[in-house]
């Protein structure tokens, strides 16, 4: 049902490069790359489209379902006091699901705090993300395996990370056709102020590495609106950079999977830097220590829910005939498990033994940290004596 | 009036404006949000978004901004959200806001303050619970103190940006909401003055920050078993105020430093030179340090086996007793 992937020609890049550099305007004029409506109306744009079949519409909608279940689960536990903090991404599913289920195996990730449901695309047991939250650990998984780097919470710092492993991807020669390597760099509208951030801009496009920035623009760092961090749409700071910039509906998942598949087959085959700045809101607090009431109006967040990404997909689903509401129970019994699983997993989450932080803080172990080791060993034994 | 740590924070901010209008606040969500602690909670309404500003998020940018203010003739006060957040703007401070008043022979003066909520003990996640503090110690040109109590955080605020050097205030996040009386009437301390906050005679415990708390339970704690332990409360980690310490330990012939910081080349290792070299033959015992390991802040299900608290505190006074 789905035409192929239009490929990249001159003239498309070219009118790619026309887009982004058009002049800036308010937000309403500025292009915004959709493939559902709000209603979930399919609608066609003249660059970008899916190859997806049925299965894979049904099992999208299956990914934002569970996802924003393990944010409201964690948010629950959270509150509950099970978790020290959570980082909440209600309204940020179809940009996270889009752009996670549009990296192919070969791909690296290099996420933020809030980018679960990417991590759910890549693998990442949530229950691993909940560890972390904790205070469990202070990682969680393995990155080389997952492909997907540990989460980072100074801001922006990842973007210079990715921007390095995608050198070593030109270096090994991993670059030039379909089964090439490319990398992901989640930020956020926050992080676009930060140095690194600049500093990544400025390196992938001077050695013209394999990557995609994915920007979503949630409209919020913590208080700070967008507009303190830019004077123009985001995406447009590629322009100045070097590469190309896209803006896509965030909240719509389809328009997120299409633009960051092709942005990552333009990077693996050696065409460069892409960032698309997924346009999308927080719905929820900037983590669950944050009240936002004390700094956005509720009608914005009214506006917003207007565009919910699961509501326009399973509008999609129905409008489409692709499911029906056997579909969604399932799914939703699905995330009931789901919940309760990680739940269940969360209370019953040992404590790390207080001794094994003293191990891998060095790859090879140093005599004052043994010692270390040994101190505070025989001090705990000491209460149990 | 009875006001907790941070909201004392607020008040010698709001004291600090009103009586000189070149002091301006700026740093992350300071404004309509008040901090993500409060502690400038209502400035920006009182005193408008010229004065008390959001800015970017870019640590770097918020320092580096604030040099320029500061050559324009304001005193920036600077809010960093967390202490794992300042090393953005590490360069900004150790190479240049540290170095601008010797390069420029005292003709640019640097009346900055960088505020920097630290410390742990409050469940949080990663890059949230750090004691950065001995970085700063280690670069002249800056100066580093920490209030431990609202009193002191209400009058060091004001006397940190009235001062003339860059002072890096550390903030003890977890003493944010505890209470005291703080009269603002009152003659303030000397900002660059270590104080005596327990008189005692067997032992005394070094501590500044969080840690003083902790160090005044131990002392109620060892009186009960008949010893007498005097705690200094640093208050600046630097400049030390060695005349206190060492006048202090001279009577006591014994000290424990304690900081929640890690131990090697940390503040207490100073303190125990400078001991080892002045009172050498004065003293009964060797200087203990009660701090952090030297590992990465753990997570916080396990923080309470890594930061000094009211037992390790003991421990070391028992061994230092016992020499």
């Amino acid at each position: 049902m789905a035409r192929e992937r239009t490929p990249e020609t001159p003239e498309l890049r070219e009118e790619r490069r026309v887009s982004v550099t058009s002049p800036a305007g308010t937000e309403a004029s500025t292009p915004l790359v959709q493939l559902l409506t709000p209603e979930g109306e399919r609608v066609h744009h003249p660059l970008y489209d899916v190859d997806l079949t049925d299965d894979d519409y049904r099992s999208f909608y299956r990914d934002l379902v569970l996802v924003r279940r393990i944010d409201v689960e964690a948010t629950a536990l959270q509150r509950q006091g099970e978790l020290g903090l959570w980082a909440p991404l209600a309204g940020q599913e179809a940009a996270q699901v889009g752009s996670g289920r549009a990296l192919r195996p070969q791909d690296f990730a290099f996420p933020t705090y809030r980018e679960h449901g990417v991590a759910w695309c890549k693998g990442v047991d949530p229950l691993t993300l909940l560890g972390l939250f904790r205070g469990a650990s202070n990682g969680g998984w393995d990155p080389q395996e997952k492909r997907f780097n540990l989460y980072t919470i100074v801001i922006g710092s990842q973007t210079l990370h990715a921007t390095g492993y995608a050198m070593g991807i030109v270096k090994d020669g991993a670059v030039g056709d379909s089964g090439g390597e490319a990398v992901i760099a989640y930020f956020g509208d926050g992080a676009s102020s930060q140095g690194d951030v600049n500093e990544a801009f400025v390196w992938s496009a001077a050695y013209h590495v394999p990557i995609v920035f994915f920007c979503q623009n949630n409209q919020w760092g913590i208080s700070t609106p967008t507009s303190t961090q830019s004077r123009i749409p985001l995406y447009k700071r590629a322009e100045g950079f070097g590469f190309p910039g896209v803006r896509v509906d965030g909240n719509d998942v389809l328009a997120s999977y299409a633009v960051t598949r092709a942005a990552l087959d333009n990077a693996r085959t050696g065409q460069g830097p892409t960032l698309v700045e997924a346009f999308t809101y927080r719905m929820g607090a900037h983590t669950t220590s944050d009240d936002p009431t004390r700094y956005r109006l509720s009608s914005d967040l009214e506006a917003w829910k207007l565009k919910d990404p699961l509501e326009r997909m399973k509008s999609f689903l129905f409008k489409q005939q692709l499911a029906d509401a056997g579909f969604i129970e399932e799914v939703e019994a699905d995330a009931d498990a789901l919940a309760a699983r990680i739940r269940k997993g969360c209370l019953e989450m040992p404590d790390p033994d207080p001794l094994s932080m003293f191990d891998d803080v060095y790859a090879e172990q140093t005599v004052l940290l043994e010692e270390q080791r040994e101190e505070l060993g025989t001090y705990l034994a000491g209460f149990r004596a | 009036m009875m006001l907790t740590l941070a909201k004392a924070l607020n008040e010698g901010l709001r004291a600090a404006m009103e009586r000189d209008p070149k002091v301006v606040l700026l740093g992350e969500d300071i404004g309509k949000l008040g901090g993500v602690f409060r502690v400038t909670d209502g400035l920006q309404k009182d005193f408008g978004e010229a004065r008390v500003f959001d800015t970017p998020l870019a640590e770097s940018g918020i320092v580096g901004t604030a040099i320029g203010l500061a050559i324009r003739g304001y005193r920036p006060v600077c809010e960093i959200q967390f202490d794992g957040f300042v090393y953005p703007a590490y360069d900004q401070i150790v190479s240049q806001l540290a170095k601008m008043h010797a390069r420029s022979k005292g003709s640019v003066a640097m009346p900055v303050v960088v505020r920097i909520p630290y410390g742990g003990g409050i469940g949080a996640v990663e890059h949230h619970s750090e004691s950065p503090e001995a970085y700063f110690v280690h670069t002249a040109g800056l100066k580093v103190v920490s209030p431990s109590n609202p009193a002191d955080a209400y009058f060091m605020i004001q006397q940190a940006i009235a001062s003339n050097d860059p002072v890096v205030f550390f903030e003890p996040k977890r003493r944010y909401w505890e209470k005291a009386e703080v009269d603002t009437d009152a003659t303030a301390e000397p900002l660059w003055s270590s104080r005596i906050a327990r008189p005692g005679t067997d032992l005394t415990l070094l501590a500044y920050g969080p840690m003083v708390k902790t160090c005044l339970d131990a002392a109620a704690a060892a009186e009960e078993e008949g010893r007498s332990l005097e705690v200094v409360d640093l208050r600046t980690v630097s400049p030390i105020d060695f005349a206190t310490i060492r006048d202090s330990v001279r009577r006591t012939r014994r000290a424990v430093v304690v900081h929640e910081a890690p131990r090697t080349v940390g503040v207490g290792a100073e303190i125990a030179a400078r001991l080892s070299e002045e009172l050498y033959y004065e003293m009964e015992a060797p200087v203990l340090r009660v701090t952090g390991f030297d590992i990465p802040y753990p997570p916080s299900r396990v923080e309470e086996e890594y930061l000094p608290d009211l037992d390790r505190v003991l421990h070391a006074v028992d061994r230092s007793l016992a020499y």
